[in-house]
């Protein structure tokens, strides 16, 4: 298992956050991602894991975070923009990590070997 | 205050007079929610036809369809909308989970490599949508990945949503769940299947997205 901190993801571009989850997925580990990943992101990650998946060899992908938070302070609010705080996200692949429960801040899951 | 109100009535005479004639509006939600039952539905009432089959295997629709011109009127508002139907979104595809449902190997095979490209083509189609109507199933816990990711896309680019709660006729259903995890946006308990409620989710629709 490896946790990957906000510092790290930060340096990164969107697709080379995906590749690296991908990559790292695809090896049999499980990530913790401190920052998350945006929408635009996750769906380039779905994206990417379909074209992926191959019968008897990776079926894809577990994935949960919490719902993304609206960053919306007062200077936001005066500019008329919303920006969003991504939250702590855990990925690995879908046959070795299983969501039991899931809620707006807890998420329960099961490892497998 | 006058003159605020006289503004106001600018603005709206200025905003219809913008305002796109008709919206894409998709219908998302995982495998299994109800998404081509509710799209039958909705193009049956106001056209007569129909937009694809359904099973209770999940991935049936493994191709998006859409449906021009479809008039909705309620309580005096009336909206023409493109509607776009489209495979369940999925972080996983497995073709032993055909297999349990008694499908023969190849075909599962078959089956979940078109899934993958209905999930590519549905993730496609989110970045050409106006708004969208987002189906779940009331008997399942609502905080799915798929349900964060639709909803995070379409709040981060300050997009319409309205959510449908299905399936509402199955006696452990509870729309007061899906109200409790995503309370920022507008709800209709429904089913599709039944036509439950189905009046309400239109004029909502047309106040919605009209």
């Amino acid at each position: 298992m490896d946790l990957i901190s906000e510092e790290k993801l930060n340096g990164m571009t969107s697709m080379e956050k995906v590749r690296l989850i991908l990559d790292e997925v695809r090896n049999g580990k499980i990530l913790i991602l401190e920052k998350g990943l945006t929408p635009s992101e996750q769906t380039k990650l779905i994206e990417l894991t379909m074209a992926e998946i191959a019968p008897d060899d990776f079926s894809g992908i577990e994935i949960e975070s919490y719902p993304v938070k609206q960053n919306d302070n007062f200077l936001n609010k005066l500019l008329g923009k919303t920006t969003i705080k991504t939250r702590l996200t855990v990925i690995g692949p879908a046959s070795q990590l299983k969501t039991i429960k899931k809620d707006r801040d807890l998420i329960s899951a099961l490892v497998s070997p | 205050m006058g003159i605020i109100k006289k503004l106001g009535l600018k603005f709206s005479w200025l905003k219809k007079l913008f305002k796109k004639k008709k919206a894409k509006i998709g219908i998302y939600g995982p495998p299994n929610a109800g998404k081509t039952t509710l799209a039958n539905r909705i193009v049956r009432d106001w056209t007569g036809d129909a937009m694809g089959s359904v099973s209770h295997i999940p991935h049936e629709t493994r191709r998006a369809r859409r449906r021009e011109d479809v008039t909705i009127t309620s309580n005096g508002s009336s909206v023409t909308l493109d509607i776009i139907d489209t495979p369940g979104i999925a972080t996983k595809i497995d073709f032993h989970d055909f297999m349990a449902f008694g499908l023969p190997e190849d075909e599962s095979k078959r089956r979940a490599k078109e899934a993958t490209e209905g999930v590519m083509e549905s993730v496609k189609w989110l970045e050409d949508l106006d708004g969208v109507i987002l189906v779940m199933d009331a008997t399942e816990d609502p905080y799915t990945q798929v349900n964060v990711v639709i909803i995070g896309n379409f709040e981060a680019r300050k997009l319409p949503i309205l959510i449908a709660a299905n399936k509402i006729d199955l006696p452990n259903s509870s729309p007061a769940r899906i109200h409790s995890a995503f309370p920022q946006h507008p709800l209709v308990p429904i089913s599709a299947l039944e036509g439950k409620n189905i009046d309400l989710l239109y004029k909502e629709i047309a106040e919605h997205f009209g």
